[in-house]
């Protein structure tokens, strides 16, 4: 479980993220929705302990993100920002065989490089692990790096935008990798996502963000209704069941 | 269930194709070690019309010096390319080099030439590396510690603290009595034929300890490349050894800045070499093609300008001019993007 008890951000004066407190329940995909600037990305930083917070703190496993160990972390929560932009010029392999870092330091065991083979061939890479990151179209480098982070085999793994510049068929191509994780792995996963019907039809629990603060959290049921998205969103939101799955409709 | 338990029921041994890109760099490594070791040989050798019992000492300093200066160069350069994400800057561009200059003339500055030059050299040399290492870690820390910042800036910036140290020290230099100039003007006068040799010792001592202390931190190197929020995320403590680095680095161009005086470009000529001939991006192999690289071109260049053009031109001169091309040629086309 990851708690999250009062956690603030703020630059100067503008507070991005506001007294956050939040339980995320341990395994399944947890999605945080929300307008542009809402605080979703910063909220995940944090409880990443990519950005440092102003107050509160982040709790993973009962474990503080701020004092623990960082080597410690990485064996418990793995996170992928959006944009991932490699110096180096790396290899699909490579790139994955460094999600072992936390392990081995650099000198991967013959344990570590199974892992290795076992990231690839679940994300349908290993045809293309030799290839070079530059070489690779935006979706295949984006599931290198998901590759890369599940071979680091955290039971948490955090996500910022995975969708981000995927096309229709990659993103739900994405989305069902990372459901699968999380059923036949049992990871927890946390989503920030911008597409609320991603939201809808792939999480088991979502949380509505909005001006820094928790809007509402509950089951996917509850949250895309068309109250609390136009509360959430303040456009017009008409939801529709399609298929047992809700649907936000908000395009005119 | 880790990925592990319940991959191990499904995967059967797929065959991967084997790789040779790891005995390649190796190959090419053991090429330029023999290099190396010819250039040297050369050096100490041509000319030397049997007078061992001058030349051996005599030449043996000057290859430790060039040696020492080599090393110094290329590690700082590869591994602070490596801390600030690109391939385009080197230490002595973000002014590294000007920031020890400036300290030299503060020091003659404030204390006066009598102590300066009375003091002992060592001693002083030490005093120095470790103002050095303050100042340095002070003003990089911010830059490289935190997120990732643009090239742009960074160059910026790099172009702004050169000149201001630079101008700081020549405002300095002018403000000083003409005595003390004269031995501050030695201090500085350092140059590939006219090296310190007072300073050699304790050079190898701080270059030695630096290394030891990046043997340790080795395998970060290239986790560092990565950059900030993915290594944080593989567990590294970003901050910390981004300072231990940036200070390591500090020790090393005071270092070479001690012995043979500035070089801006040399270090981005051989770290963009060694990329390019050892055709990997590990630290493992980097580093010690750039130290060899260096080596080469130092010790070779060194022995070509006594022996071909007779000490009628610098060394200097030559590294900086290949080196201020080769960062034309990388600016133009973009390499650090």
């Amino acid at each position: 479980m990851i708690e999250i008890k009062n956690v603030t951000k703020a630059y100067d004066k503008a507070v991005v993220v506001d007294g956050v407190t939040l339980q995320i329940p341990a395994g399944g995909i947890t999605s945080i929705i929300g307008p542009n600037g809402a605080g979703k990305s910063t909220l995940l930083s944090m409880i990443s302990r990519l950005l440092p917070m102003n107050g509160g703190q982040v709790l993973v496993d009962g474990l503080d993100v701020t004092t623990t160990a960082g080597d410690v972390l990485a064996r418990r929560l793995s996170i992928l920002r959006q944009d991932n932009h490699i110096g180096s010029r790396l290899t699909v392999r490579d790139l994955v065989t460094f999600g072992r870092y936390p392990y081995s330091k650099g000198r991967p065991t013959v344990e570590d490089l199974k892992h290795v083979r076992m990231a690839l061939q679940y994300l349908n890479l290993e045809s293309m692990s030799e290839r070079f990151l530059d070489e690779l179209s935006g979706g295949q480098r984006q599931r290198a790096f998901v590759a890369m982070v599940l071979c680091q085999d955290t039971d948490y793994v955090l996500m910022d935008e995975p969708l981000n510049n995927l096309d229709m068929k990659h993103a739900v191509a994405m989305m069902k990798i990372l459901r699968r994780a999380a059923d036949e792995l049992h990871k927890t996963i946390v989503l920030v996502l911008h597409d609320v019907n991603f939201a809808s039809c792939y999480s088991d629990y979502i949380v509505a963000m909005k001006d820094g603060k928790i809007a509402c959290h509950g089951s996917p049921y509850d949250i895309i209704n068309a109250n609390v998205m136009c509360n959430v969103y303040e456009i017009d939101v008409a939801v529709q069941d399609i298929d047992g799955k809700r649907i936000a409709i908000y395009y005119t | 269930m880790s990925l592990d338990t319940f991959l191990s029921s499904s995967s059967t041994t797929t065959k991967r194709p084997r790789r040779l890109t790891f005995s390649r760099p190796a190959k090419r490594l053991f090429f330029l070690g023999l290099l190396v070791a010819g250039v040297i040989t050369l050096f100490m050798t041509l000319n030397s019309r049997g007078n061992w019992d001058f030349v051996i000492p005599f030449r043996g300093t000057k290859i430790l010096a060039l040696v020492l200066v080599s090393y110094a160069v290329a590690v700082s350069t590869v591994l602070f390319q490596t801390v600030s994400g690109n391939r385009i800057l080197a230490p002595s561009i973000m002014g590294f080099d000007a920031l020890y200059v400036l300290i030299q003339t503060v020091l003659v500055f404030a204390l006066g030439a009598h102590a300066a030059s009375t003091l002992n050299p060592q001693l002083r040399f030490v005093m120095e590396v470790a103002i050095m290492v303050l100042f340095a870690g002070l003003l990089y820390r911010w830059l490289f510690g935190g997120t990732r910042r643009s090239l742009h800036l960074l160059l910026l910036v790099g172009i702004i603290f050169g000149v201001l140290f630079r101008s700081t020290a020549g405002m300095m230099q002018r403000l000083i009595d003409p005595n003390e100039f004269a031995v501050l003007q030695d201090m500085l006068f350092a140059s590939f034929n006219s090296f310190d040799r007072n300073l050699l010792w304790v050079s190898a001592a701080l270059i030695v300890g630096g290394s030891v202390v990046l043997w340790r931190i080795g395998h970060t190197f290239d986790i560092l490349a990565l950059g900030r929020e993915t290594a944080v995320n593989l567990g590294l403590n970003f901050q910390r050894t981004v300072t231990i680095i940036l200070i390591v680095i500090a020790i090393f161009v005071s270092v070479s800045t001690a012995l043979v005086g500035p070089v801006t470009f040399f270090g981005l000529l051989v770290a963009n070499l060694a990329y390019q001939v050892a055709g990997t991006y590990k630290h493992r192999w980097i580093l010690p093609f750039a130290v060899g690289l260096s080596i080469l071109f130092l010790v070779g260049g060194q022995m070509v300008v006594e022996s071909l053009f007779s000490f009628n031109t610098s060394l200097s001169i030559v590294v900086e001019f290949l080196g201020g091309i080769v960062f034309i040629v990388l600016l133009i086309r973009g390499v650090g993007r």
